[in-house]
């Protein structure tokens, strides 16, 4: 019933619609992030715990990047080899194997990196291969015999001797054109393994990795991590913050100024004067000393705002609002039937002015959502919890803006900056709503 | 928002003579710097009980005393090698009964506070300034200046454009202009160093006509103008994210404040009286004004100081910020906590410059002073 009314009271004003539009729409992100992923799944995973991040590119963009640019990047590729084209030949004491890795690549677009993966099972001796590279106009070049045992990562993307007989970095050379070096020759190419495994029940597979140059919605970053699951999961931490900051700092500094009010004399004294002291109190300053010396946690972060927010130069504010609420006949009523101190506290004084309070509480909201990410920013962000402000923070600390890695700053930056638009717009609107001196003018 | 709730003020009469008006306000300021002393060292007090809380400033002490005392000793070519770890501790010890770091806890923490207030403090672990000295008052006063110039400029930039601003739109409310303003209010709920983010990309990278961060040119031009220049290049994109994170909703509450005062009784008659804008403008509108305009500066810039260890950080200018910045990076807890207590002494400078301009805009501030 009451929500009904306040949209009736809301929906003349656009902004006003817009910012709670963006809003729920964070709040539902939060909520399906939050259901979808669990927080330990998210922590350990972003902490490389049980996620495969190692099949990722490394710095890739997003796969709308392409639509953007109108080029065509690559994808990672992932090729295995189909079980029929698999030749055995044993021998004494041996087997001898061919695999043909083959797959088209239509990128116009290098891959970011090239890397073999070769597992060797049912023996303990090493194994010895010979890789080929087949291009699609039908040259090969041959890639350097090996000798691997049981599971073996080959990249051949850091192979220093390749990349000196080939001239360039091996997957760019692998596949550019002959004459024009930047230029991808598209087409089916194969890589034939030739193998000599030194027993007869041993098995080889093969696996070849064409990390892409775009992953994901989001992209990746210099720990192949998917971004995805930092920007997901800072909304519900942002919010949380936010939402608790605001709600901690601005409750408990009403009912300071509140009881100041209403006791007056020397609890309105002392509370005045540790005003004073907290207005000259560096918040961010004390925060970081604060990170510095004991704990990153988030949490004590919220703590420590909440305590320094206690006595904040609001109380100066609400003080006025409330002092002429002391002598209203509405509150002598109160006492005269015998109501308690804190009774008229809490139920006469602070719900007086409570709607005079909600649009710059809305305001204050995006402001710790800030505060958390420029904690964040300076490199005390949470240690385990995935953020917003700690995704800027990798950027900012791997040069992303100095090598073009655009979509690592701007993706958290949007995603804040939505939020801070959203509580702001819905905040202002409120405050034309609810002061009805600004909504006249 | 403090100031749309203010009653407005009244035109003030002063008749009383120029000598008392003077001892008065001397009076006034007299009590409100013993008010100030007493919450810096109230301020100062809390923050080195969280400095303090996990031992770390006592230990730090006792490991400074240790290496300057193993120093000492080493140095002294008459002490042989076997003798010198006994003398070292007993040395180690005497120092820090001399200091006094057996005695409780409590009177210790007077001390650091006595320290403190006297700005003496301490020795850096790591850092050094450029001039080499481990002092953390001497690393400090060193980046103070480039901090002063940053947002000193950007600060009286935001505030001039807006009241001009302001005072135009509140003339003509309604406009397009002015409609626009209002919609862009809600922009500066992002912090300077954001918008910082955003220009660094596009006016350093994507299309690079300034530098994407520092003070100067390395090396540094040789002349005195050249130098000058080459700062005020490189203070264009960071005085300009300030300005863009805290120019419309400056604008904003303060055309509402002058929309609200403009329809004053008192206004309306010089209207009527067929004053010129001008002279309503500044006689009638600004004047009466004046305090909440100075005091909302002031507050704006006890914001600032907060905020700019992280624009400093992402601009690479080398203040304050960076300065803590670079402390956290070295675990140098002597730099952080000096840092600490000169951003209290900026800031109850702050407030007490807001005192002293309130009190000579504001006649009744000195007479029913509490």
């Amino acid at each position: 019933m009451r929500v009904a009314a306040l949209w009736a009271r809301i929906r003349p004003y656009p902004s006003a619609v817009a910012g709670a539009a963006i809003i729920l729409a964070l709040v539902l992100v939060a909520v399906v992030t939050v259901i979808a992923i669990p927080y330990n799944q998210a922590v350990t995973q972003w902490r490389g715990g049980d996620a495969d991040w190692r099949m990722n590119p490394v710095n890739a963009s997003p796969v709308w990047t392409n639509r953007l640019t109108g080029g065509n990047a690559p994808r990672t590729m992932r090729v295995t080899v189909d079980p029929d084209t698999i030749q055995r030949a044993p021998f004494e004491g041996g087997l001898q194997m061919r695999l043909p890795l083959s797959f088209d690549f239509p990128y116009d677009d290098f891959p970011s990196e090239l890397t073999l993966m070769l597992t060797l099972s049912g023996t303990e001796r090493a194994a010895f291969v010979d890789p080929v590279w087949q291009r699609p106009d039908g040259s090969e070049i041959r890639l350097g015999a090996q000798r691997i045992t049981g599971a073996d990562r080959i990249a051949l993307s850091q192979d220093r001797a390749l990349e000196g007989r080939l001239g360039d970095v091996p997957h760019v050379a692998l596949f550019a054109q002959a004459q024009d070096r930047t230029r991808v020759v598209q087409g089916r190419y194969t890589l034939l393994i030739d193998a000599v495994l030194f027993d007869e029940g041993a098995e080889l597979s093969a696996e070849l990795l064409a990390f892409g140059r775009v992953h994901g919605l989001a992209g990746t970053d210099h720990l192949r991590r998917d971004l995805m699951l930092a920007l997901l999961w800072g909304t519900p931490i942002a919010l949380a913050f936010g939402i608790l900051a605001a709600v901690g700092t601005t409750v408990t500094t009403l009912v300071i100024a509140a009881v100041g009010v209403w006791f007056g004399g020397l609890i309105d004294a002392v509370i005045q004067r540790l005003t004073e002291v907290t207005m000259i109190l560096p918040i961010l300053p004390i925060l970081v000393m604060i990170g510095t010396l004991y704990s990153t946690s988030i949490w004590l972060m919220l703590g420590v705002v909440i305590a320094l927010g206690i006595f904040s130069a609001s109380i100066k504010m609400y003080r006025a609002m409330l002092l002429p609420l002391r002598r209203a006949p509405y509150i002598e009523a109160a006492r005269a039937y015998g109501a308690s101190n804190m009774r008229i506290v809490i139920r006469y004084m602070i719900p007086r002015i409570l709607p005079v309070l909600i649009p710059s509480f809305v305001t204050l909201i995006p402001t710790y959502v800030f505060l958390e990410a420029s904690l964040a920013v300076l490199g005390l962000g949470d240690p385990v919890l995935p953020t917003w402000g700690k995704v800027l923070n990798d950027a900012q600390t791997q040069g992303a803006l100095f090598n073009g890695f655009y979509y690592w700053v701007i993706a958290p930056a949007v995603l804040l900056m939505l939020t801070g638009l959203g509580f702001a717009l819905f905040g202002f609107a409120l405050d034309r709503i609810f002061n009805p001196r600004l909504r006249s003018t | 928002m403090t100031e749309l709730t203010q009653p407005p003020a009244t035109h003030p009469s002063t008749t009383r003579p120029r000598s008392r008006e003077i001892s008065g306000l001397a009076l006034f300021m007299l009590r409100r710097v013993l008010a100030l002393v007493l919450t810096v060292l109230v301020g100062v007090y809390l923050t080195i009980i969280i400095a303090n809380m996990g031992g770390q400033v006592d230990e730090l002490r006792i490991i400074q005393i240790r290496a300057d005392v193993s120093e000492a000793v080493r140095a002294n070519p008459a002490v042989a090698a076997a003798e010198r770890p006994a003398l070292i501790e007993a040395q180690v010890a005497q120092e820090v009964e001399r200091l006094g770091l057996d005695q409780p806890f409590f009177w210790r923490s007077l001390d650091y506070l006595r320290r403190a207030m006297l700005l003496d403090l301490g020795r850096a672990e790591q850092m050094s300034s450029d001039l080499g000295s481990r002092q953390v008052s001497a690393i400090i006063t060193e980046r103070l200046p480039a901090t002063l110039l940053l947002f000193g400029t950007a600060n009286v930039l935001v505030f001039a454009v807006s009241l001009i601003v302001a005072l135009g739109l509140s003339r003509r409310y309604g406009s397009a202009l002015d409609r626009t303003i209002v919609a862009l209010a809600p922009s500066s709920a992002a912090p300077g160093w954001f918008y910082g983010l955003f220009l660094i990309l596009i006016f350093a990278f994507a299309w690079p006509i300034f530098p994407s961060g520092g003070m100067v040119t390395v090396p540094p031009p040789e002349t005195a103008g050249a130098y000058a220049l080459s700062v005020l290049h490189h203070m264009v994109l960071p005085v300009f994210a300030i300005f863009i994170s805290s120019i419309f909703v400056s604008i904003y509450s303060w055309r509402t404040f002058f929309l609200i005062h403009s329809s004053e009784d008192h206004v309306e008659m010089a209207r009527a009286k067929g004053l010129t804008d001008r002279m309503i403008e500044t006689r009638y509108i600004l004047r009466p004004t004046l305090p909440p305009i100075v005091t909302s500066f002031l507050l704006m810039l006890i914001g600032l100081w907060s905020g700019a260890i992280i624009l400093e950080q992402v601009f690479n200018w080398p203040g304050l910020g960076t300065l803590l910045f670079q402390a956290i990076g070295f675990r140098d807890t002597p730099v952080i906590i000096g840092g600490v207590v000169i951003f209290a002494y900026l800031l109850a400078l702050t407030v007490f410059l807001l005192d002293f301009l309130y009190a000579l805009l504001d006649p009744r501030v000195r007479v029913g002073a509490p």
